[in-house]
């Protein structure tokens, strides 16, 4: 593909100062069981390519699912088309800088290949979970998912880029609703399709994976009778699983440079986070480290270029509570000043790169389990995410879990049911008290961060460990 | 400003493509094997502004055609790029085809799978009169100079076939934009505003500007902190149709409502009631989307969903009805709305701050998520053009709320009134890609609103 592409670019006969092409295969098998029996089976297959014109500091784009040479010479010649009208009102004119030259490759690790399971394999699986799962008559509905994703970038520019990467990832899910009349309860696999990673078929199953199916099953049961999460302001413990989704929606989005810069007012919104605050923001307690993380083996988001080419490198945005640096590409840094991270990244073949998290990660810190909540008077312990909203600022914000346990004298007692917590982004990151070490760290991912114009869903990996939150206001459900 | 417009075609060698494809590859299945074609396109041109600027430009060319596959009680499918080239996706489809051969017979069996049945055929061109690529921002920007303008223009052709092996065959195709823009103050307050149609007019683009320009004003005060609490609350048809918009995600269909994930059981069984003003339906009429499904069904015109605060129908596909014993009533795979309708009320423009008194304007509302669907409880933000009203005045425009409220009591016990008047808010989501149609929603005054933060 890549002698193509190159070939491609030099026969293109536009004018410009760059000109870069990126074409994407993604094949992404899916297998879902409800019940034990079968709900979506198959395969699809995404291609095509982007043609990126950069022309009097503007860049326009022509995206094409069409292969050919003539539809990528069309594709070229409405992108700089376009490029020209746009030109007189360009927010930032853009030098090839923006677009660096890079040469390289980067592949996931993984030991079993995609295809090392026959669909009736994945099936027989993923019945069994469903039968698993059914540990009651109460049990209305038990789901199982596996998605296997396969995705190829091919990136070549006018300037020398030849970039291959290809990301091997599976996505997996199981969970079980229970209902007793009007109650209903749902309890999943640490949150919905929370177990994405990239490698192949060595991630499923997992060596636990019937004792922890039955486990959930049992569990959605439990909450049927459980008490409803008390309403008060305490001490609040997160399990990584709902710490993914923490960072995720008051760090990640917050610390991105276009929302700062207000591209994305028009949609999912701003950030409370000025230019100005980076290198001086106390955004949090003092052990709070964040990273940006792209080469973590096996979490979702791992890559080693973005898709303008810009060489991905672990980098703190967040460095004992003070915030350091923006989830901002080249193009971002380049019109802000504000350094930034290899993250302009887009969906797909038919979306221009936008500046977007990858693998965000809260750094472990020195406390076991026990010794986080060994001295808890009263607290409360939540797991797996289930309900999420913030504003468009990224600053209010309300969450909901699936299963919580009342702390009372430093042990998880009584389970509850309906928990949830809300608070404004600074005070509870301030909030933070204690932090686990590495053997509370747990990683997840999720393939639905949605933002952009137009739309772009992208995959995110987050790990954290377990965390404690004081003085927090926890609510549970019901009228 | 006609000399900017392209009277496109939509794309007629498309259908003429799928057609080809669809013949050959049904020609060559077995008397014990059936097929459905599914075909989703679009040519499309996005312009992306901050500033009054324009931040990213370009043209996606795109299409998928979906194949499924069935023998016996199991199937498949396969999806793949459709590009309008008969050599290049006729192989494509010859090969799916291939493999789905190979992979159904691995596969258990499915006992509410759903053949494809009866001959309906439809075929509606909608074309239109759009803005030239390049003419884009050279006819939207002057028009906002000097203005913290932010949004995206998308428009273009628009593609939805449907064909099988049972003799049904459906075309949709139509040619639309969208201009979804907000308008900011310098302290960061602003108004939304949403520009859409298949016929660009510059007169009526400046016209809702003006519109939107003269909200903006009304912003110029310091916006007011508002503690928690219970208010009451005028939704704008904005943030009507946000609250809406969850119903077609675990409410109305009927699959949720047997497993325990609909916030309407509470209603399905009596145990809970909206207000009698309150009614609900699916309307086609309008044509803005196809109104055949994934089965190339095509749904009734008109289907009541909540008619005087009672539950008439829910949403039931051929797979639940395959599954529950019900009636299907042309729901699409996910039993989700989509061309739904909110009937007015008596509330007249002219006296809703009146009504209101004192209280709440709420413009729109953001980031909606289920606090516990059961109970139908709904969180989400206030945001854009929001106003605290006292004694039928506005005060303010007000720092957002964050509410946390059950649609039973906002629509049902604490229900006011509706407006006397519909607004259409088009759908502009491009996700994978560009959406059709939109809602027909008035707007709604509600008796103590909940505020949590």
């Amino acid at each position: 593909m890549i002698s193509e592409l190159l070939r491609a670019i030099e026969s293109l006969d536009v004018p410009a100062d760059w000109v870069g092409l990126r074409a994407v295969k993604e094949s992404v098998g899916v297998r879902a069981v409800r019940d034990g029996l079968p709900r979506s089976n198959g395969k699809s297959v995404n291609q095509g390519v982007m043609v990126e014109v950069l022309v009097n500091g503007q860049i326009g784009y022509g995206a094409t699912n069409s292969l050919d040479l003539d539809s990528l010479r069309a594709a070229a010649k409405l992108a700089y088309e376009q490029a020209i009208a746009a030109s007189p009102w360009t927010i930032h004119p853009l030098t090839p800088a923006a677009r660096p030259k890079v040469v390289g490759e980067y592949i996931s690790p993984f030991v079993k290949p995609l295809d090392a399971l026959t669909p009736g394999e994945i099936n027989d699986l993923l019945v069994r979970l469903c039968q698993t799962l059914k540990v009651s008559d109460q049990i209305v509905q038990a789901v199982a998912t596996a998605i296997a994703n396969e995705t190829e970038t091919w990136f070549v520019s006018s300037n020398g880029s030849e970039v291959y990467q290809k990301l091997v990832m599976l996505e997996t899910h199981f969970g079980a609703t229970a209902q007793e009349g009007a109650i209903v309860q749902q309890r999943s696999n640490n949150g919905y399709l929370a177990h994405c990673y990239q490698g192949g078929w060595e991630l499923f199953p997992e060596p636990n994976l019937w004792e922890r199916a039955t486990q959930v099953g049992e569990q959605a049961v439990e909450l049927l009778t459980a008490e409803d999460c008390p309403s008060e302001t305490t001490t609040l413990v997160l399990a990584p699983d709902q710490m993914m989704l923490q960072i995720h929606e008051s760090v990640g989005h917050p610390l991105e440079l276009d929302r700062i810069l207000g591209d994305e007012r028009n949609y999912a919104g701003g950030s409370f986070v000025k230019p100005q605050d980076f290198g001086q923001l106390s955004y949090g307690s003092e052990l709070m480290n964040i990273t940006f993380n792209p080469s973590v083996p096996g979490e979702f988001a791992s890559y080693s270029f973005d898709d303008t080419g810009a060489p991905a490198t672990r980098e703190y945005l967040i460095q004992e509570g003070v915030l350091q640096r923006g989830l901002g590409s080249l193009e971002s840094q380049a019109r802000t000043g504000i350094p930034g991270v290899a993250c302009a990244r887009a969906s797909s073949w038919n979306r221009p790169p936008i500046d977007r998290m990858a693998n965000l990660n809260l750094e472990p810190g020195s406390d076991s389990f026990e010794a986080l909540t060994g001295d808890i008077e009263r607290g409360v312990y939540m797991e797996s995410n289930r309900s999420w909203s913030i504003d468009d600022q990224r600053y209010k914000f309300q969450f909901g879990c699936e299963y919580a346990k009342l702390i009372e004298n430093g042990k998880l007692t009584k389970t509850l049911r309906n928990p949830n917590y809300r608070a404004t982004t600074p005070e509870f990151w301030h909030s933070l008290k204690r932090i686990g070490n590495d053997t509370t760290w747990q990683m997840y991912g999720t393939p639905f961060c949605g933002k952009g114009e137009p739309n772009q869903v992208i995959r995110v990996g987050h790990g954290s460990p377990v965390c404690v939150f004081e003085n927090v206001e926890v609510f549970g459900g019901g009228e | 400003m006609l000399e900017t417009l392209t009277e496109s075609t939509t794309n007629s060698p498309m259908e003429t493509t799928f057609d080809q494809i669809v013949a050959a590859v049904l020609s060559e299945l077995g008397t014990d094997e059936q097929l459905t074609l599914q075909l989703t396109g679009e040519q499309s041109q996005f312009v992306r502004f901050n500033g009054a600027k324009v931040r990213q430009t370009g043209s996606v060319a795109d299409g998928e055609l979906h194949l499924n596959l069935m023998k016996g009680d199991r199937n498949s499918y396969r999806e793949f790029p459709f590009t309008g080239k008969l050599e290049t996706d006729l192989l494509q489809a010859q090969a799916a085809l291939k493999e789905l051969r190979e992979e159904v017979p691995q596969l258990p069996d499915d006992p509410y799978l759903v053949w494809p049945k009866g001959n309906a055929t439809s075929h509606e061109v909608n074309k239109g009169k759009l803005l030239a690529a390049g003419a884009i921002a050279s006819s939207i920007l002057p028009e906002v100079t000097g203005l913290d303008f932010t949004g995206i223009y998308a428009g273009g052709s628009l593609i939805r076939a449907y064909a099988d092996s049972a003799g049904q065959k459906h075309w949709f195709a139509t040619e639309t934009f969208s201009l979804d823009y907000s308008l900011f103050t310098e302290d960061g307050q602003a108004v939304k505003g949403t520009f859409a149609g298949s016929e660009w007019s510059q007169e009526a683009y400046a016209a809702k500007l003006a519109e939107s320009k003269l909200q903006l004003e009304r912003l110029a005060q310091t916006p007011k902190p508002v503690p928690k609490g219970q208010y009451r609350t005028y939704l704008a048809p904005a943030a009507v149709a946000e609250l809406m918009g969850m119903l077609s995600w675990g409410a109305v269909s009927e699959s949720s409502m047997q497993r325990g994930g609909s916030a309407l059981g509470l209603l399905q069984r009596g145990e809970k009631q909206l207000s009698p003003q309150f009614t609900l339906k699916e309307n086609f009429s309008r044509g803005l989307v196809p109104r055949f499904n994934n089965w190339g069904e095509i749904a009734p015109v008109e289907l009541p969903l909540v008619e005087n605060g009672k539950l008439a129908n829910t949403l039931i596909n051929s797979r639940t009805a395959k599954e529950y014993g019900k009636t299907a009533n042309g729901a699409d795979e996910g039993e989700s709305l989509r061309s739904p309708e909110v009937s007015p009320g008596n509330l007249a423009t002219a006296n809703i701050l009146s009504k209101l008194d004192t209280g709440l304007y709420l413009s729109n509302l953001h980031y909606l998520n289920w606090s516990d669907r059961p109970t139908g409880r709904i969180t989400g933000m206030t945001r854009y053009a929001c106003f605290w009203v006292e004694n039928g005045e506005i005060v303010a425009p007000i720092e957002n709320l964050r509410f946390d409220e059950s649609l039973y009591r906002c629509f049902g016990e604490n229900l006011i009134a509706l407006t006397d008047f519909q607004e259409f808010i088009p759908e502009v989501g491009t996700y994978g890609n560009r959406s059709l149609g939109g809602i027909w929603v008035p707007g709604v005054l509600s008796e103590e609103f909940t505020y949590t933060l």
